[in-house]
Formats: C-alpha cells, sequence, structure tokens
C-alpha cells in the first residue's frame, strides 16, 4: 500500500488518482500507525509552512513521517512536502520543519509575479549525480511562493524563475520534488512510474 | 524565466460543453471529458471549467465532472461558475479541481476572498474580473457586464490580491467575441497594478493575438475558447507563434 499522507489540506486526491492511474495501490492516510503500515509514503503539501508543520506535530503524523522515512521507505514529497524537510522557512520563522535536510527555504524576491505558477523546465544541477527519476529539459508544473535553495545537498534537479531553485532532492529512498508530478501530464506520471520503481 | 501559459476555457451547462464546438472526430461533441483530453493531446497548460448555468442542480453534475476529469487528465485545471462560499470551493477541490474561480461571488463579498486563501492557500485561487470601458475607466461589471459594480477594476485588482488571490482572470468584455486582439491597455494597468500572475481573456482571434497579450499586455498566461473549439488554429500554433517570438513556453 502507498499512503498519501492526507492532513487537511490542498487537493490530495490528484495524487491518488495519478497513483492509481499507474497501478499504484495509493490511500489517503491521516492516522500514524496505518502511515507506517505502508511500503510507500507519499507526502503531498500545500498551504502553509507553519500550520503543516503544527498540524503534523499536534497530529503525530510528523513523528512517524520520520520514522517511516528512517526506516527507509521510499517517500516522495510534494511541493510544500518537498519545503517541510527543510529546517524552516522564511514563511513561518522560527517554526522547526521537519529537518532531514540541511538549509532553509526562502520567499521568491519581487520582480516576477509570485506565486510562480507555470510550467518550467528542469535542468542537470552542477555535481549532481543523474538519477534516473527527472527526464533532464522535460517541462514540470510548479506553484509555489517559497523554495529551497539549488546548491543545496542532494538536489538532483533545478529550474529557474528568476534564480535557480531546487526542483528535485533525493537521498537514497527519500524523494522530494517541488513541482507537481500528478499535475505535469506525461512528464509528470514518467516522474511518477519512475519512483514507484525505487525499492 | 518565465513560461507563458496557454488556457482553454470549456463553458459547462448542465455537465456538458455549450458554445459550439467544431471538431468533426470527436464522438460526442458535448462531451467535456473528450475536449479536455483532445486539450490536452494538443499540448494545452491548462483548463478551465465554467458552469455558466451555475444552478444548484448544476453543482452537483460539476463536482460529478470534475471526478471525472482527474481521473483521466493529470494537467492543472479551474473550475468556477456560481461558487460561493467555502462549502463550494472545498467540495469541487476535494473532488479533484486544483483551483477555483471566483467573480461575482469576490465582489458582493471580498471577505469571501480572504476566507479561501486561508483555508485552502492563495496557490488555488482565481478571482475572475468582468472589465468594461466606461466613461474613460475601466469599470468593474457583473452579471456578465451587464452591471456596473461602480467599482474601479484596477483598485479591485489590488484589493483582492492584497486579500490573497493567487491569480486573477481578466476578462476584457469589450475585447470578448470580436477576435480583434485582448485588450492591451486594461491587461497592462492591472498587470502593473498587482504582483500576482494575470490571465488574459477575450478577443483572441489569431495566434499573433496571443503573442501580443504577452508583448504588449505584460500577461503571464491567455485564456481563450471558441478559436480552440472551432479550430480556426490550434494550441500548437499558438505555441509555435510564441517562440518564433521569443516568448517562452512548454513545449
Amino acid at each position: 500500500m502507498i499512503a498519501v499522507v492526507d492532513y487537511g489540506a490542498g487537493n490530495v486526491a490528484s495524487v491518488v488518482r495519478a497513483l492509481r492511474h499507474l497501478g499504484g495501490d495509493a490511500q489517503l492516510v491521516s492516522d500514524p500507525s496505518e502511515l507506517l503500515a505502508a511500503e510507500r509514503i507519499v507526502f503531498p503539501g500545500q498551504g502553509h509552512f507553519g500550520q503543516a508543520m503544527r498540524q503534523l506535530e499536534a497530529t503525530g503524523l510528523g513523528r512517524a513521517l520520520r520514522q517511516g522515512i528512517d526506516s527507509g521507505r521510499p517517500f516522495l514529497g510534494i511541493c510544500l512536502g518537498l519545503q517541510l524537510l527543510y529546517q524552516g522557512s522564511d514563511e513561518a520563522p522560527g517554526v522547526p520543519g521537519l529537518g532531514l535536510l540541511p538549509g532553509h527555504c526562502q520567499r521568491f524576491a519581487p520582480g516576477l509575479p509570485v506565486p510562480h505558477v507555470g510550467w518550467q523546465q528542469v535542468r542537470a544541477p552542477f555535481r549532481s549525480k543523474r538519477t534516473g527519476l527527472e527526464n533532464y529539459d522535460d517541462f514540470y508544473y510548479f506553484v509555489h511562493s517559497y523554495y529551497a535553495p539549488a546548491d543545496g545537498v542532494a538536489v538532483t534537479a533545478v529550474a529557474d524563475y528568476g534564480l535557480r531553485f531546487a526542483a528535485a532532492v533525493r537521498r537514497d529512498q527519500l524523494c522530494a520534488v517541488q513541482f507537481h508530478p500528478e499535475k505535469s501530464g506525461r512528464a509528470g506520471l514518467d516522474y511518477l512510474a519512475a519512483w514507484l520503481q525505487i525499492r | 524565466m518565465h513560461t507563458v501559459r496557454l488556457i482553454a476555457c470549456l463553458d459547462i451547462e448542465h455537465g456538458r460543453v455549450v458554445k459550439g464546438v467544431r471538431f468533426a472526430d470527436l464522438q460526442d461533441q458535448g462531451d467535456p471529458v473528450e475536449l479536455a483530453a483532445r486539450y490536452d493531446a494538443q499540448g494545452i497548460d491548462e483548463l478551465a471549467f465554467l458552469d455558466v448555468r451555475a444552478s444548484d442542480q448544476g453543482r452537483d453534475i460539476l463536482r460529478d465532472l470534475v471526478r471525472k476529469v482527474s481521473e483521466v487528465l493529470f494537467i492543472p485545471f479551474a473550475v468556477g461558475g456560481g461558487l460561493r462560499s467555502l462549502d463550494d470551493v472545498r467540495a469541487v477541490l476535494r473532488a479533484g479541481a486544483d483551483k477555483v474561480t471566483v467573480g461575482s461571488a469576490a465582489v458582493a463579498n471580498p471577505e469571501l476572498v480572504r476566507q479561501i486563501a486561508n483555508e485552502f492557500g492563495s496557490q488555488c485561487l482565481v478571482v475572475s474580473l468582468d472589465v468594461k470601458r466606461l466613461d474613460g475607466r475601466f469599470a468593474l461589471t457583473s452579471h456578465g457586464g451587464r452591471r456596473d459594480t461602480g467599482l474601479d477594476a484596477v483598485e479591485f485588482a489590488k484589493q483582492v490580491a492584497d486579500l490573497g488571490a493567487g491569480e486573477l482572470l481578466v476578462n476584457d468584455m469589450d475585447a470578448d467575441g470580436t477576435r480583434q486582439g485582448f485588450g492591451h491597455d486594461l491587461n497592462r494597468a492591472i498587470v502593473r497594478a498587482v504582483p500576482i500572475p494575470v490571465i488574459a481573456s477575450g478577443g483572441a482571434g489569431k495566434p499573433e493575438h496571443f503573442a501580443e497579450a504577452v508583448e504588449q499586455g505584460g500577461v503571464h498566461a491567455v485564456l481563450a475558447a471558441s478559436v480552440f473549439h472551432q479550430g480556426d488554429f490550434s494550441i500548437r500554433d499558438v505555441k509555435d507563434c510564441m517562440l518564433r517570438r521569443g516568448i517562452a513556453v512548454r513545449t
């Protein structure tokens, strides 16, 4: 079973439908013990960094997520689900993130419209090892106002919106993407299919 | 780099596409899911479903449609028409819509904009403005352009952006249906006034018009309906035109 974490925000149905479309047994899960019963964990994020962290800590889902990731289960964070892996974000000063990746998420500077809404080409970052998940040069759909740094550890793809930011990260079974693979057409479904192959 | 989005709008009544769809090879020309899949295959970046009747009975049908679309299409889509409350919004988002479009409800009650943004996030909220030029001002209208709200469209745009709208859809009621191009003066005024993405709507007649909306109006996305439905030109034609003129699009 693939647990799709539902903490009461955003369009989580689309993630479930995309995974099922690919033959995955995806279920919405809001209970920590159910989450730990799954073989794979998907953590879609939408909404506010601070509210999401408070919700995760209050429900025990935060602890279960850390435990699930530590156990080596294939994990996929999406959008805010990527940002929450970091130590914190400008969106909620003083609220610690899950802290699984070093670094801090920042807000796009004025100049280009924020939120960043649209399709963006992802590229290989410098010094990266190709993970086989992202198809470089393909377009993926992004909706976000905050971003994780492009030069952070484990960054496997970057995109450019006024500056370069992390489009995808991977460390062993821990994967996360700033784009929405469930809304990125063929390229997004290919990403999810490749993630489903991770053991 | 910012990539311009191309959006196809499908007007829905009782779960069916209205306004002539002329693709001869579609099995059922009124089936929104079939038409949406067609646009997806052609490379549309986003879809918008607008319930033109917006009756209570229509809302259940709309929710059903949203679910069907989200089971077969994996690109972003917005749903609008008659959404008046947080419950209405929650229902279509839960059914699988990525965004909602609110128009007259935001005019009647701007506070709704703040409530939706707080509850579901700005990323899922498009506020739609029907605008006409009256006595040298950009007048915000309601009821399909028939009623002047007395409000200034640019001021209203600023207000809803402050309240948490994620994007603005600017319907130029003077340009709508003319096929003479988008209203660059209006779009430019709105783009300059707000920090969020602006979608131009109304006036598309040929691929060059889409490029001009970006070059002269400064918009971040362009929406059209009938020119796509009637097959005057394809999504590809519009994107090729933009690329030739140095505008970044998803290919």
